[in-house]
């Protein structure tokens, strides 16, 4: 009966607008959360962006200042030199680690007995010896002198510093012990602990101890790689985007060309480093490690790149160009060389810079081919073995010591900066050279 | 002689062979240059091509194959008890012999064969480098001194130049088919050592992955298993919840500033999200391992879930982040080329903004955004990095987002490395995974272009 009177009931007359805008309300209201949706979208990406910058800049910021140790070292010349000639063979060899642990003895009497002088001893980096080496080394006259230097302080003495250790808590889930903590407010009462511009940072290579760990060998070995990398991709990138663009036939041979070199630039680099590792290493015989191999693998990832933004430089300069340099007699070729390719150079440089620094970032090819090795030396050529900036990223983010998180940080810092450097290169490049025909 | 002299020598050569050709262009003209057919500077390079390329030429190839081929002399004259041991003690035995000539430190005090042959490599080694020096110089300056010879006025100088520089840029462009042959090959030879081994049904459908392989055959679990069904489903968990994160925020990103935001607001924002693909895997690793993995254990662990601290969860959202760029990049691509009349005829309808991108502009670009999606999930697979450093090595069969899983990249990096000797089952189970990964992603961008090329042609 029911569904009779439904159905019988005569509808209310309403006109199509006044539907419309009763359902105006829901659809503003849809519309609104849609563009709510967009906004918190970008939100959250450019949050995400923003954290990650924060993380790693809050992280790592400390790093380039290392708590130091001011010790007054009696330089006695009866302990370095007893033959008196200044032999820079027999300074070399000089006991200076006997005379930093004397010189925390004298200052601690306190610390008895073989594990409490142990852990006075670790108060202070393993570098400590080599630094006063080399200040001896350089001016033999302050043998016989008490030498007043800053020396880095262990890693542990240098997180307490920075708020990183606890102080409370029981003593043996503590890194530092009370006597440790006793001397050290003693040392920090007495003026003796100074954090200071971490110059190790910026000029050593790896090292086990965080105090004395740098970037700068993994620098250098970045450096030769991207410079074989450049002296290899530059060249043959801009030669084939040259043949593709201007002088070959469209055929299937050169589709096939097009295909692969942008099916190339979707392979995961990390199959780059299984090449590398098979076809450069294996078959060919290169040395591991080496940051020619690193660059080789490095090249043929970039080539995609350069040759695609090499073509789209290529193909901006108008074709009116060319035509009159024909029309005057010159050979393809030679419009090509002497017309079109030097109006095309600067967006083939900015694409090349934009690959250079797509390979400083790559890490997972490099892993393959042996660049992961600790390696505590400057490199000294492109043979030599060696990591590369973002492999000594990996590998101090695996090390377990806290001090190696700030190190870390900052040198990933570093490697935002040069990256960030690049592309505002190419960024200005562009600016400045961009042509409208 | 070493290679980098001899490469400055022929170098030194080139350019006098250049210098030369071009004086002998002007004499042979007589003083009327325009009887010459080409510019002077073409005869010298014509002469300085065929003084420098054959002999560098030759130099590449002799530097590549030298090592191998002394090696192999070396070998062969061992005595035959020094040279049956087996394959992999004979490397062992040939690194101690480079070593020795290196004047490095070698494994084991080495017996008088070794020295012997230590003695004969450095002998071959010195042969090989003096014959290559004298074949090198011998090609360049025949090479210079026949084109020199027969330069005439009439010749065609510039023709023959560029003929060749022709030729040199098809070689540069096939570097890009050559990389490729070359990944082809290299991971093909190895994985059909690796099936040799293994079983391929056993490899793609097995549950079980330990690939330790023991020292001696009576260890326990010297088999090693090889199954990989755990490794490819870690991979696809951690890559459905990076797309979880990505597409949406890269989808509606991407529609806000292509259809909402204002100018200035898209010159700001789309370059800062541009920035998130531009920043190195390795620093997405790390904050992934010790910000993200640590943050969700602990909070996990507050509300009373159990979170690995190498969960899937924090590798994936870490991934998903890197993403967004690639996926708002791409759909912003695609949605531009979706044309105005569309849109303006949703308008003209009544529809509202929101509903014109929804029923209509969304429909439109949908092959497109899908072959980006694709793009992204190809980018997520051969993801290395953040893998490696907040993934785990366990390799469980689970769904469950909390746990510890591993991923196809990160047992190729932990296969690799370190020292390997490179016959065993364990590191070439790397390659063959490398193999399924190049396929995989292959297919993916294949597909994914294959999807946008055909959609595009819809407006063209």
């Amino acid at each position: 009966m029911t569904e009779a009177a439904v159905l019988t009931a005569p509808r209310p007359p309403r006109r199509n607008v006044e539907a419309i805008m009763a359902g105006m309300p829901r659809r503003r209201a849809a519309e609104r959360r849609f563009r709510l949706y967009g906004r918190l979208a970008i939100g959250l990406g450019l949050a995400f962006l923003v954290l990650l910058f924060a993380s790693i800049v809050s992280n790592g910021y400390t790093a380039f200042w290392q708590t130091h140790v001011r010790l007054d070292i009696p330089l006695e010349a009866a302990a370095l030199d007893p033959d008196g000639k200044r032999d820079p063979d027999a300074l070399r060899r000089a006991d200076y680690g006997g005379l930093v642990k004397q010189t925390l003895r004298g200052m601690f009497p306190d610390a008895t007995g073989r594990s409490e002088r142990i852990a006075l001893y670790g108060l202070v980096s393993n570098g400590a010896a080599f630094e006063i080496r080399d200040r001896v080394l350089a001016d033999p006259s302050l043998i016989g002198r008490t030498l007043s230097v800053w020396v880095p302080a262990d890693d542990d003495v240098d997180m307490l510093m920075k708020g990183n250790l606890e102080r409370a808590g029981p003593e043996k889930d503590r890194r530092l012990k009370d006597n440790q903590l006793r001397w050290i407010d003693q040392l920090a009462a007495d003026g003796r602990l100074e954090k200071r511009f971490n110059v190790d940072f910026f000029t050593r290579g790896d090292s086990r101890d965080p105090e004395l760990a740098g970037i700068w060998g993994a620098a250098v070995g970045s450096i030769y790689t991207l410079l074989v990398t450049l002296l290899l991709s530059f060249p043959l990138g801009v030669a084939a985007a040259v043949y593709l663009e201007e002088f070959a036939p469209r055929n299937r041979w050169t589709d096939l060309i097009e295909v692969n070199i942008n099916n190339l630039a979707a392979v995961p680099s990390i199959v780059f480093g299984l090449l590398g590792l098979a076809v450069f290493i294996n078959f060919f015989g290169l040395p591991r490690s080496a940051p020619v191999v690193g660059g080789l693998v490095l090249t043929l990832m970039t080539l995609p790149t350069i040759i695609i933004a090499s073509r789209a430089a290529l193909k901006s300069v108008p074709p009116s160009i060319r035509e009159a340099a024909l029309g005057i007699g010159a050979s393809p070729q030679q419009a090509m060389m002497y017309h079109v390719l030097p109006l095309a150079m600067p967006g083939m440089l900015t694409g090349t810079i934009i690959g250079m620094a797509q390979a400083l970032g790559e890490t997972a090819p490099l892993l393959m081919i042996g660049m992961v090795a600790f390696i505590a030396d400057i490199p000294g050529g492109a043979l030599d073995p060696a990591t590369a900036l973002p492999v000594q990223i990996y590998l101090w983010a695996d090390s377990p010591e806290r001090a190696y998180v700030e190190r870390t940080s900052a040198a990933i810092m570093m490697l935002l900066a040069f990256l960030i450097a690049m592309n505002l290169v190419a960024v200005l490049m562009r600016r400045r050279f961009e042509k409208r025909w | 002689m070493s290679a980098p002299l001899l490469i400055m020598l022929l170098l030194v050569l080139t350019s006098l062979a250049y210098q030369l050709g071009r004086k002998r262009a002007f004499a042979v003209a007589q003083g009327r240059l325009r009887t010459l057919h080409s510019l002077p500077s073409y005869y010298g390079l014509y002469v300085a091509i065929w003084c420098g390329l054959p002999a560098l030429i030759l130099l590449g190839v002799w530097v590549s194959f030298e090592d191998a081929l002394i090696t192999r002399l070396v070998v062969d004259a061992l005595p035959d008890d020094v040279r049956n041991v087996g394959a992999d003690r004979l490397t062992l035995v040939v690194n101690d012999i480079r070593n020795l000539v290196r004047g490095s430190i070698v494994s084991s005090t080495p017996d008088a064969a070794i020295l012997a042959a230590a003695d004969r490599y450095r002998g071959l080694q010195t042969i090989s480098h003096a014959a290559m020096f004298v074949v090198a110089v011998a090609v360049a300056v025949v090479g210079a001194a026949m084109t020199l010879t027969r330069i005439r006025p009439h010749q065609r100088a510039r023709n023959a130049v560029e003929r060749i520089l022709l030729w040199l840029l098809i070689a540069c462009s096939m570097v890009a088919i050559l990389t490729t042959v070359g990944i082809v090959l290299s991971v093909l030879f190895e994985s059909i050592r690796f099936f040799q081994a293994v079983p391929v049904t056993e490899f793609l459908f097995g549950t079980e992955w330990s690939p330790q392989t023991a020292i001696r055959a009576d260890q326990v679990g010297s088999s090693g298993a090889f199954g990989a069904v755990p490794l490819f489903a870690g991979t696809l968990l951690i890559t459905v919840i990076a797309m979880l994160v990505a597409v949406p925020i890269g989808l509606m990103s991407a529609i806000y500033l292509s259809e909402y935001a204002g100018a200035r607001l898209r010159a700001f924002a789309k370059p800062a999200l541009e920035v998130l693909a531009g920043i190195p895997t390795v620093v997405y690793g790390f904050f992934a391992a010790l910000m993200v993995a640590p943050f969700l254990r602990d909070n996990g662990a507050q509300i009373g879930l159990t979170i690995a601290s190498e969960s899937a969860l924090a590798a994936g959202l870490v991934m998903g982040i890197m993403i967004i760029p690639f996926v708002s990049s791409l759909s912003d691509d695609v949605m531009n080329a979706v044309p105005q009349s569309l849109r303006d005829g949703a308008y003209g309808m009544g529809a509202t903004q929101a509903e014109t991108i929804r029923k209509v502009l969304f429909p439109a670009a949908l092959p497109g955004i899908v072959g980006a999606v694709l793009l992204a999930v190809s980018r997520a697979v051969g993801e290395t990095m953040i893998v490696v450093m907040a993934a785990g090595l366990a390799a469980n069969l689970t769904a469950n987002p909390f746990q510890a899983v591993t991923t196809v990249t990160v047992q190729i990096v932990t296969l690799l490395i370190g020292d390997q000797e490179f016959d065993s089952p364990k590191t070439l189970a790397a390659f063959a995974l490398g193999l399924i990964l190049f396929l995989v992603t292959l297919a993916l961008n294949v597909v994914a272009l294959y999807i946008v090329r055909k959609y595009r042609e819809q407006y063209d």
